[in-house]
């Protein structure tokens, strides 16, 4: 028999290999929905959120609870100690305290600064007590936007699946490598005449057989479920999802190259993927670590893999403008490869 | 086909075969032998160096000196065309759980350019029932079936089995031994391992005796075992005082004992003529007021050649 009889039966073996697994079945295709879906709840936008205010209950207060609930943009409590209002600001059940001034001044608000929140609930607070006159011009005109793209689930979306992606090139392949050289059957293929080629050719081939369904499956739970936008055309976003696997099959390669236990493997992906998981963008934008950072987070193959699969799905972009990211996931993908194949131990 | 002119070479040649593991030698110099159509069992204790030996033959390893030389070919020359040529069975190799018996032939039957069919290596190791059956619902037999199973894929001219039935029941090891006797039944060449002396000498034409990492005897289990010039050993133990209570000079000098060795609480002699020994050890039994127990005999096996050479038994690893 040939080459490709032999490449055939050694992807055949992974595939089956693969759906027989429920439990792989579960991370790879029912695990990234059920996160997508609980993000998408928890970050849901649309209505405009309240921001919630303590007010110390003592002389001025029932005022205070009457001027601010004539905003809708603002929700009170009372509460009837100083010190149990500020608890509750501490632990962000509220995102500031009004303490009424018994000499009947001007309130006092307490809140933290920096929590995007507060600052808000500082301006509507600001403007609940100090309404611009009837007669002044206005300053500002407002376009509110409903459009698609621009809720947290369309910018988490894209970075779940590049999040899937990278984690089951790595554990599909690193994984699978690390068990059959466990089981010794590395070393049963080394006495058959099998080529070594073929053997690495049936891990990229099966990889691509699942890309196509969990890119599938998932990129139809997001478009029908979900909502989010897929603006760009299919081929760029197609060449993103293609070339993100191989990216990260060669980086499960590598990883699984020398390791002699399960427990090293798991160990060893986890360290891998974990820093990418918290510095490429799945969860949150990398614009919020400091800017000294970002070249080098981009280099990174996951965050090059996000990069392009946002600007294709939300902004609409072609394949064509994604020059840099691409080129930071073929040299992972080459680089990884090359070494891979070096230092692979089959014994 | 080969060519004619390689068929005069031995299907396996090995000589002086180093093996070391850091400081330990684990293969000293190793000289060995399998003439085509012959079956050759190795055999010896865990640790002998058994396995290392068969790993360098079958390629898996590289020793560090000596000549190996498989169908007339060696490993730095030809790897591929030999490896097309024979059939491995390692000695622990775990197959993929969920995959079927017919899956897992069809995946080793491909890497091979000309071979068996596939259905007629599953009747010859008894799978037929169990072709759907997956790898880890197969009991431990079934399993070994299986692995010598795809060392048959390619009608391999020589198959090299590294202990076989190792941890199988007898029942089980006798259907493995039947697979491997319908294959020197068509013909092919069989390198064994193994530390079960009644394996070897079913199975083996020649056995080559290991241990601590040399050959120390080797020829048919006949000649081996007519080696010890014995015609039978003889057991007994003595009741109160210990076997010892009879000297071992006293015993060898009696006419016709080969060797005496002391094992427990029993005395083994090594006799060339039974009879007038257990005669002859009747009386010194009686002068010297003792009582003889437990009294047996046997034809001598390969584990009486195993001990007199070693002072060891083989199980004893």
């Amino acid at each position: 028999m040939g080459r490709r009889a032999e490449i055939t039966e050694l992807t055949r073996v992974r595939v089956l290999g693969f759906i027989r697994e429920r439990e792989a079945i579960f991370w790879v295709f029912i695990f990234p929905m059920v996160l997508a879906a609980v993000l998408g709840f928890a970050f849901r936008s649309g209505k405009v959120k309240p921001s919630k205010i303590a007010v110390v209950d003592s002389e001025g207060a029932a005022a205070l609870v009457e001027l601010f609930n004539a905003d809708p943009e603002i929700k009170t409590e009372l509460f009837a100690t100083r010190d149990e209002a500020l608890a509750k600001v501490r632990n962000s059940a509220v995102d500031g305290m009004v303490e009424p001034d018994p000499a009947g001044g001007a309130p006092t608000l307490a809140y933290e600064p920096g929590r995007a929140e507060a600052a808000t609930a500082r301006l509507r607070v600001q403007r609940a007590l100090d309404p611009p006159p009837e007669d002044a011009t206005e300053t500002l005109k407002l376009d509110r936007l409903t459009q698609k793209g621009s809720r947290y689930i369309d910018f988490l979306f894209p970075g779940l699946l590049g999040m899937n992606l990278m984690g089951t090139g790595i554990w599909g392949i690193g994984f699978a490598i690390a068990d059959v050289r466990r089981r010794g059957f590395l070393r049963r293929l080394l006495v058959t005449p099998m080529h070594k080629s073929s053997f690495f050719a049936a891990f990229m081939l099966s990889r691509l057989v699942f890309l196509v369904m969990e890119i599938g499956v998932l990129a139809a739970f997001g478009a029908w479920v979900l909502g989010v936008p897929f603006h760009g055309d299919a081929f760029s976003f197609s060449v993103i999802c293609l070339v993100g696997a191989l990216t990260f099959a060669g980086l499960g390669i590598l990883i699984a190259s020398r390791v002699r236990t399960m427990e090293g493997a798991s160990g060893l992906m986890n360290l891998t993927m974990m820093p990418m998981w918290l510095l490429s963008g799945v969860f949150f934008s990398y614009e919020r670590y400091p800017e000294a950072l970002h070249p080098l987070i981009r280099l990174l193959p996951l965050t090059a893999l996000n990069d392009a699969m946002r600007a294709v799905m939300i902004d609409g972009n072609s394949i064509l403008t994604q020059g840099p990211e691409l080129l930071v996931m073929a040299a992972w993908c080459v680089v990884t490869f090359v070494v891979a194949l070096r230092v692979f131990r089959w014994e | 086909m080969p060519d004619p002119s390689a068929n005069h070479e031995p299907a396996v040649l090995a000589r002086g075969l180093v093996k070391r593991y850091g400081d330990l030698t684990a293969v000293d110099g190793i000289d060995l032998e399998v003439r085509r159509g012959t079956c050759v069992g190795v055999l010896g204790p865990n640790g002998a160096g058994k396995t290392t030996t068969i790993e360098c033959l079958e390629g898996l390893k590289t020793p560090d000196a000596g000549e190996i030389r498989v169908l007339g070919r060696t490993w730095g020359d030809d790897a591929r065309e030999i490896q097309q040529r024979i059939g491995v069975q390692l000695q622990e190799t775990e197959f993929q759980d969920k995959l079927s018996v017919f899956e897992l032939l069809r995946l080793f039957r491909s890497f091979y350019r000309n071979g068996a069919d596939l259905e007629e290596v599953i009747k010859t190791v008894g799978l037929e029932e169990k072709r759907k059956t997956f790898v880890k619902q197969l009991s431990g037999g079934q399993k070994q079936r299986l692995s010598v199973g795809c060392a048959l894929l390619n009608n391999p001219e020589v198959l090299f089995l590294d202990e076989p039935t190792t941890g199988l029941d007898p029942q089980a090891r006798r259907r493995v031994w039947e697979v491997i006797e319908s294959f020197k039944g068509g013909g092919g060449t069989v390198l064994l391992t193994t530390h079960y002396m009644e394996e070897a000498e079913r199975l083996a034409d020649d056995l080559v005796i290991f241990d601590q990492g040399r050959v120390i005897a080797q020829g048919s289990p006949g000649s081996i075992i007519a080696s010890l010039h014995a015609e039978s050993v003889v057991e007994f133990s003595l009741g109160d005082g210990g076997p010892r209570t009879l000297p071992e000079a006293d015993l060898a000098a009696l006419n016709g004992v080969r060797s005496v060795r002391y094992e427990g609480s029993s005395v083994v002699l090594s006799v060339e003529h039974t009879q007038p020994v257990i005669a002859a050890l009747f009386g010194l039994v009686e002068t010297r007021g003792l009582v003889l127990e437990d009294l047996r005999t046997h034809r001598p096996t390969l584990e009486d050649v195993f001990v007199s050479l070693t002072g060891r038994h083989l199980r004893d690893g």
